[in-house]
């Protein structure tokens, strides 16, 4: 291969990756009521939440358009709940949750629907649907929620397929059963950005990966930040990987955010329990 | 004042999880009627539980059918009344054997099967990805599989039906060496003398076609009941499937009861 055909290749990935961010702008336009462009993409507004006992208490933070923010904090604090409220599988008992400026615990049902199908979601387990081969899972959200003809939802699932370096000749055909997790977990990302969200929520992404398949995996969610522009939560218990691709870090202790910035005042901080929690890192 | 505190959250349970069960059912009935209709899925869960339990059906029918022939006939033959074992077999297929063991073999292998699949679903958290990517789960998961059970339950009851009456006919030629002629004269004997409806529905196909139906849909709707309220990994899925046998076997024996009272007093012969 010569220098002018990677020149060549490097100029025709940058069109594909410029034509999926102008997607995610248009699509982000053609919203009824588009927020205004300083007002943050995901906000949480002094949320509380109890099931059997308090899990959440006053909780507020907020991510911006392109930004990555990693919700850090021990095991069972509730770090996915947060996840789930934004998503709007639970509902909070006070506070507000706002998606692109939209209270999403006011709209309908149906509403929150659409609404979800404008985000992306990796989950702990990956969630692949197992009746189903690699390519009809990247393929589902197309085939539900698009008119997209057959081979443009092959190009497109090939494409998020290559995106997040899988070969699509490979594994295509392969049941998610056949896959490792490392590889679970990047079809699982693949089939998050199928509809080219312009959010991306994570729910423990490198947990139950060994320490090289975990950095592959916090590579992807910068690639995705970097070249995309995608704004992300990212709930995790993983510090390194937090500290390395977050724009900001809220960490969840005993109900409440007791830190919420950037990871070099992170580190910077000399509260106590930060310090502990952060171990040395 | 603890046990009535106890007994208390445990009744409030019941009610919340009996209120979620209507739920469920008025959703997936409502989804019947509203797009996206998801045919593909019907289709795959109608071969699932209608072709794929073929086998067992036909299987039960007609060694039930042998054994109702058998030990009515060892009766029968007190009176010198061997001749009218065709009628009997028929009414009794017809009307409650075959209904009742098409929807308990279906719990078993159907019932089962659907909550241990909608359970690993919640389980591996594949339930809240399909919520997530804007997919009702109710409508992808559950309305197709009622609408299958449905369909295929009075279709699977009326092969039982035919495979018992068959196999009765088995035992009246080889053991009572009654002649097939007259077997199947007693048998339509016995379909014409039970009654029409609008002239020419026999009310006993109306006994048998009415029960599967309702069969089927106590047989989807509990399964995907308790497959969706999985909890607790692979242990929970077992507790789901093992509550989804029982729940739905007793429910189609009461239900029998009470859907043979209304259409006696209904459609009398």
């Amino acid at each position: 291969m010569t220098d002018r055909d990677d020149d060549q290749d490097a100029i025709q990935t940058e069109r594909v990756r410029a034509a999926i961010r102008d997607e995610i702008q248009a699509d982000e336009d053609r919203d009824d009521s588009p927020p205004p462009r300083d007002i943050p993409v995901i906000e949480l507004r002094d949320v509380w939440l109890a099931f059997d006992r308090p899990v959440l208490e006053g909780v507020s933070f907020a991510a911006r358009k392109g930004e990555t923010v990693t919700v850090v904090g021990e095991s069972g604090t509730g770090k996915s709940t947060i996840v789930k409220l934004i998503l709007r599988l639970l509902v909070a008992d006070r506070g507000e949750v706002f998606v692109r400026g939209k209270d999403i615990e006011k709209v309908t049902y149906e509403e929150a629907l659409k609404i979800r199908q404008r985000m992306g979601m990796v989950f702990q387990s990956s969630a692949l649907f197992d009746s189903l081969t690699v390519f009809e899972n990247v393929a589902y959200p197309l085939r539900e929620h698009t008119n997209l003809s057959d081979d443009e939802i092959g190009e497109r699932v090939r494409e998020k397929l290559r995106f997040v370096d899988l070969d699509p000749d490979e594994v295509t055909q392969l049941a998610p059963s056949e896959l490792s997790g490392g590889m679970q977990k990047r079809v699982g990302i693949a089939r998050g950005l199928a509809a080219n969200p312009g959010i991306m929520l994570y729910d423990e992404p490198t947990s139950g990966l060994d320490p090289l398949t975990t950095g592959i995996i916090t590579n992807l969610i910068m690639k995705l930040q970097r070249e995309l522009h995608v704004t992300s939560v990212v709930v995790t218990h993983d510090i390194r990987s937090a500290f390395r691709m977050s724009s900001k870090i809220a960490l969840l202790h005993d109900r409440h955010i007791v830190f919420f910035g950037s990871p070099e005042e992170m580190a910077a901080s000399d509260d106590k329990y930060i310090q502990t929690f952060l171990g040395g890192y | 004042m603890a046990l009535l505190e106890r007994i208390n959250a445990a009744a409030r349970k019941k009610v919340f999880s009996l209120q979620e069960a209507f739920i469920l059912a008025w959703n997936a009935i409502r989804f019947i009627f509203v797009p996206p209709f998801y045919r593909d899925d019907v289709i795959q869960q109608m071969d699932s539980i209608g072709v794929q339990s073929l086998g067992i059906v036909v299987l039960t029918g007609f060694f039930t059918g042998m054994v109702l022939a058998l030990q009515s006939a060892v009766q029968m033959q007190r009176f010198g009344a061997t001749t009218y074992v065709g009628s009997l077999v028929t009414a009794s297929m017809i009307r409650e054997l075959g209904p009742v063991l098409a929807g308990l073999m279906v719990a078993g292998r159907v019932g089962s099967g659907i909550a241990a699949q909608i359970g690993s679903m919640r389980v591996t958290e594949q339930i809240d990805a399909l919520n997530v990517m804007g997919t009702d789960p109710i409508k992808k998961l559950v309305t197709p599989r009622l609408i299958a059970a449905l369909l295929m339950l009075p279709a699977l009851t009326v092969i039982n039906d035919v495979a018992g009456i068959f196999g009765g006919n088995v035992i009246a030629k080889f053991y009572l060496q009654l002649p097939t002629s007259l077997y199947w004269a007693t048998v339509w004997d016995q379909i014409s003398n039970g009654g029409f409806v609008l002239r020419f529905i026999p009310n006993d196909f109306v006994h048998g076609l009415i029960k599967p139906f309702v069969f089927g849909g106590i047989i989807s709707l509990t399964a995907c009941h308790f497959g969706l309220r999985t909890t607790g990994g692979t242990e929970g899925v077992g507790v789901s499937t093992t509550r989804t046998v029982v729940t739905a076997s007793i429910l189609i024996l009461v239900t029998d009861y009470f859907i043979t009272q209304a259409l006696l007093a209904l459609l009398p012969s």
